[in-house]
């Protein structure tokens, strides 16, 4: 056996490199311990304290605050600035922020770190992935959709590349809406053979489908709920609205070589009427703004993205927000009054940053920062010793941060991070990578995912709450590893056992311990008992990930 | 131990078996509903408690199950065998089924207006067509919402073996959507502790120390009205120590009863649903997947009929011999039937006008077959009187099990909903 004597025998291979990630961890984890290495992100202080962003920041923040005065409500104070880092991260990437990146954000000047925070999650690959992977439900749902026509992965892809070069996004709505070619070289081509049922007589993407998805996703109007008849209790939309809609995508053909303008035009037969009728292409409101040549898709892209057009920018806003907070802005997330009216008044805020989206060409990132920058975004979720503790009201009037269910991948994403010290991104280790979207997904089948209705609060359920005691994923990643998980770095490396407890909450719950939780766990780890430190530590990690404030956002 | 009520170490297993009480009725359904209920006259016949889903995935051919046209150009190949009911035939692939023929009622003039896998799943297992603005219960979250029970440890809503869209809680919210159990080896995934009793125990009262402090500032029924965090740890852990669990197990049931229902999963998931009912169980979703035969229809309904017929048959007559069958209403039924017509591909497409379901038990009028299908297999006409819709099936079960079925329940979306919507088929009952 030649191979023998050329390769070393596997038992030194593998002390070989037992030795060096030993060693590696020790180093790495001593340094998170006490100071920053991360590479710093490109961020200009000061940038967004000049009154171009200010004024809308400050604008927002009258608003809701003559709301509470209204409601005579008392908001929450400020959450700490560690709490708001969480949110963003959660909101942005799906994940909670590393050790190492919470030392690194509090190396900075206050006052400076929210705003750095976002310079460096913007760029992050997972921000604009898990931004897209979010989008996307809106715009092709989460189905698999159409065999071989259908390919979601590069869809979303493409969609996280335009976040990432932060591509306006009227631009990214016309390529959606006017996309053609083949699935597989123009990868926005998916939005519109999503929607191709392979099982019905016709061939080509279904008009009806496109319709809904566009005026739901980038006007937030739900006209497709009178696809069948008019609604006579009062919908304002008549049936006709919406199939007039649809006929813009008539032309819309699936050819050899994809998605083409070859298709005859659209005909709908109207209840009580004996034949179909070709549908005449009409917008069903602001009908001054559709551009009278071109194509048929092109005029309708242009018609959604006008910057007249609000409802395109009030649509995106509530959406953000919603992926920010947790919960839209305007519920349901994709059905928004066209007009306020004194009874119904758009709540604060909407407008303000609905202007703000369109004077500033429709930048996501913008709206981002000035979102984070409000003080709404900043409430704590409790109240100081000695208040009463927010209401319901509160949380209505958004005069505390309402808790929110994280999603099944958040949780998931957040159990992985949590077990390294560093951020897992998409420069991490390949066997990182590979944990992670097979047992991502065993996970989220199990954790039960809402699908598309994703903003509508739930509690929690018996299946979540077995899967985080007893399953598999939390096992692996709090069992003592000192190669893999973080639960066992941070006792080998942590100077004493308050830094322990310290570091384990901050990597876990991105927060520090309650003086009574520091003294309960440290009281824990020293007492003499049946269990050894490692295990100790195990089930600090397995109290904390299985909290309630690990599985919700606060 | 501020708030000992909200805490998770409240119920260790020392004490968990001294909490049926108050905590036992708030399982699943207020507390106050339950007792409304407990005041309300009983219906004048006895009616069911339960219902067994088998929910046949992708499809079946009623012409190669439950409405064979023999000797007719739609047919193909596939031969009728009689059961055990004069006058009504079986295809071929059925014939333990065609044994317990009556003890079934038949439909064989079903109708709807769904002709996609997703949405006519929705459709038959929520007896709703799907809507944009709200989710429907499934017909298992109905009846474990409208007949609470305060006895349970184990969830009431269950799905062995769930496929692509199992059945949900819809409006009536996620503690409504059916337990999942993935496999059929007597044990539901992850209810075992990874830990020793004692130490578990320890976890838990660090926990508390965690919960304590996010309490503090925080309403006092935040748990109890909005992330039942705690009240669903405790559920949980009652679970995971529970007698009841033995249901999923069985292998307890005699070696030749667990023969009858064949070497399968589909067979072995039919078992424990019997045992899961006769613990208490309101609703048990089977799938058998594997029914959307676009391509060589015929072979694929032998394979799947030989997994069907065994463990079907035997579930009706483990039901009877356990005295559950009067309680109990089996459902047998997929999303949609398939084309009469034969495609190139010696396959049947989609057919939601003129398709089979098989009901039995809880007051269904056995040995009964309900409409026709053409010799030619033409559309049926749903305005038909003899053409029965996906929410009639609905209504008429919930009828049987002495639920309002009428009743409207205030959606989260502030629009009131019907239980059901369909008629009561008197016909088909006793």
């Amino acid at each position: 056996m030649p191979s023998e004597k050329i390769a070393p025998p596997l038992w030194q291979r593998n002390l070989l490199f037992a030795v060096v990630c030993v060693a590696g961890a020790g180093a790495v984890v001593s340094n998170l311990l006490t100071s920053d290495t991360m590479s710093a992100p490109k961020h200009q202080a000061g940038r967004y304290e000049k009154p171009s962003f200010r004024t809308a920041v400050d604008f927002v923040d009258e608003e809701f605050a003559a709301d509470w005065k209204k409601a005579g409500l008392e908001p929450a104070p400020p959450a700490d600035e560690l709490t708001q880092i969480r949110r963003l991260s959660l909101g942005l990437t799906g994940t909670i922020p590393s050790l190492q990146e919470i030392r690194a954000v509090e190396a900075q000047p206050e006052g400076e770190r929210i705003q750095w925070w976002l310079s460096h999650l913007f760029e992050d690959r997972r921000t604009s992935e898990y931004l897209a992977e979010r989008f996307a439900r809106a715009y092709v749902g989460v189905e698999n959709g159409p065999f071989l026509i259908y390919r979601r992965r590069r869809f979303v892809s493409w969609l996280a590349d335009e976040f990432e070069a932060n591509r306006p996004y009227d631009k990214i709505a016309r390529s959606l809406i006017t996309a053609e070619g083949l699935w597989t070289n123009n990868p926005e081509v998916n939005f519109v053979t999503v929607t191709v049922d392979q099982n019905e007589d016709k061939k080509g993407p279904n008009e009806v489908k496109l319709a809904a998805r566009v005026t739901r996703a980038f006007l937030g109007v739900r006209i497709d709920c009178v696809q069948c008849h008019d609604d006579h209790l009062g919908d304002e939309w008549l049936q006709k609205d919406f199939h007039q809609l649809a006929s813009f995508f008539g032309e819309a053909d699936m050819a050899i070589s994809g998605i083409r303008e070859t298709g005859k035009p659209y005909e709908f037969k109207y209840r009580r009427q004996r034949e179909p009728v070709k549908v005449p292409a009409i917008v069903p409101f602001q009908p001054e703004l559709l551009p009278e040549r071109g194509r048929p898709r092109q005029r309708l892209a242009r018609w959604v993205t006008h910057k007249e057009n609000r409802a395109f920018a009030r649509a995106t806003v509530n959406r953000v927000w919603a992926l920010m907070f947790g919960r839209p802005l305007v519920e349901p997330v994709d059905e928004i009054p066209l007009e306020d009216s004194p009874e119904n008044p758009y709540p604060p805020g909407l407008e303000i940053l609905a202007d703000d989206f369109i004077i500033y060409n429709f930048n996501l990132q913008r709206l981002i920062r000035i979102i984070a920058a409000t003080r709404v975004f900043g409430l704590d979720s409790k109240m100081p010793d000695g208040r009463t503790p927010p209401t319901l009201e509160h949380d209505e009037h958004w005069a505390a941060f309402a808790l929110s269910r994280l999603r099944p991948e958040q949780v998931a994403g957040s159990i992985i991070q949590s077990a390294s010290l560093t951020a897992i991104d998409a420069d991490s280790h390949i066997i990182f990578q590979l944990n992670r979207s097979i047992q991502l997904g065993e996970f989220i089948k199990r954790y039960g995912d809402i699908g598309e209705d994703e903003f509508y609060i739930q509690g929690g359920t018996i299946p979540q709450r077995l899967l985080m005691m007893n399953g598999n994923l939390v096992h692996e990643r709090i069992k003592n590893d000192l190669v893999a998980n973080a639960a066992s770095r941070i006792l080998a490396t942590a100077p004493n056992d308050a830094k322990v407890v310290e570091a384990t909450y901050l990597a876990v719950l991105s927060r520090r311990p309650s003086a009574e939780e520091a003294a309960y766990f440290v009281r824990a780890l020293s007492q003499k008992g049946f269990l050894s430190r490692k295990a100790k530590q195990a089930d600090l990690y397995w109290a904390l990930i299985n909290s309630t404030e690990f599985s919700w956002n606060r | 131990m501020n708030n000992p009520c909200n805490s998770a170490s409240h119920i260790t297993r020392r004490t968990m078996l001294q909490t049926t009480g108050l905590g036992g009725l708030a399982w699943l359904t207020p507390v106050a509903h339950w007792l409304g209920r407990a005041q309300e006259k009983a219906p004048a016949h006895a009616p069911a408690k339960s219902v067994i889903m088998l929910w046949m995935s992708g499809g079946p051919s009623q012409l190669e199950t439950f409405d064979p046209h023999a000797g007719k150009k739609i047919a193909g190949d596939t031969r009728a065998i009689n059961t055990s009911v004069k006058g009504v035939q079986f295809a071929h692939g059925l014939p333990q089924v065609a044994e317990v023929m009556h003890e079934l009622t038949l439909v064989r003039s079903m109708v709807s207006k769904e002709g996609d896998h997703e949405r006519a799943t929705y459709n038959v297992k929520t007896g709703y067509r799907p809507d944009p603005t709200l989710v429907h219960p499934s017909i298992g979250a109905v009846v474990c919402h409208e007949l609470p029970d305060a006895e349970m440890d184990i969830p009431r809503h269950i799905s062995i073996l769930p496929g692509q869209w199992p059945a949900r809680g819809g409006y009536l919210g996620a503690q409504y959507d059916a337990f999942k159990v993935y496999n059929t080896n007597g044990r539901a995934g992850n209810i075992t502790a990874r830990v020793q009793p004692k130490r578990l125990d320890n976890r838990l009262e660090a926990l508390e120390q965690v919960e304590q402090s996010f309490a503090r500032g925080r309403r006092a029924d935040l748990d109890a009205k909005t992330t039942l965090h705690n009240a669903t740890i405790q559920k949980a852990l009652r679970m995971m120590s529970s007698k009841q669990l033995s249901a999923f197990d069985i292998t307890q049931a005699p070696t030749k009863t667990r023969a009858a229902f064949g070497d399968t999963n589909f067979g072995r998931g039919c078992l424990a649903a019997i045992q899961l009912i006769g613990a208490g169980v309101r609703c048990v979703e089977v799938t058998l997947n594997g029914w959307d035969t676009h391509a060589n229809n015929h072979e694929a309904h032998v394979t799947q009929n030989a997994i069907l017929d065994p463990a079907f048959a035997s579930l009706i007559r483990e039901l009877r011999t356990r005295k559950l069958l009067d309680q109990t209403i089996v459902i047998c039924a997929g999303e949609f039937g398939r084309t009469p017509n034969i495609n190139a591909a010696d396959g049947r497409d989609h057919w939601p006008t003129g398709f089979s379901i098989a009901l039995a038990g809880g007051g269904f009028r056995a040995g009964h077959v309900h409409g026709a299908t053409a010799a030619d297999g033409a559309k049926l006409d749903p305005l038909d009187k003899e053409s029965i819709h996906v929410a009639d099936i609905h209504t008429t079960v919930q009828h049987a099990l002495g639920i309002e079925y009428a009743k409207e329940l205030m959606t989260p979306i502030g629009r009131p909903m019907a239980l059901s919507d369909g008629r009561v088929i008197q016909t088909l009952l006793k």
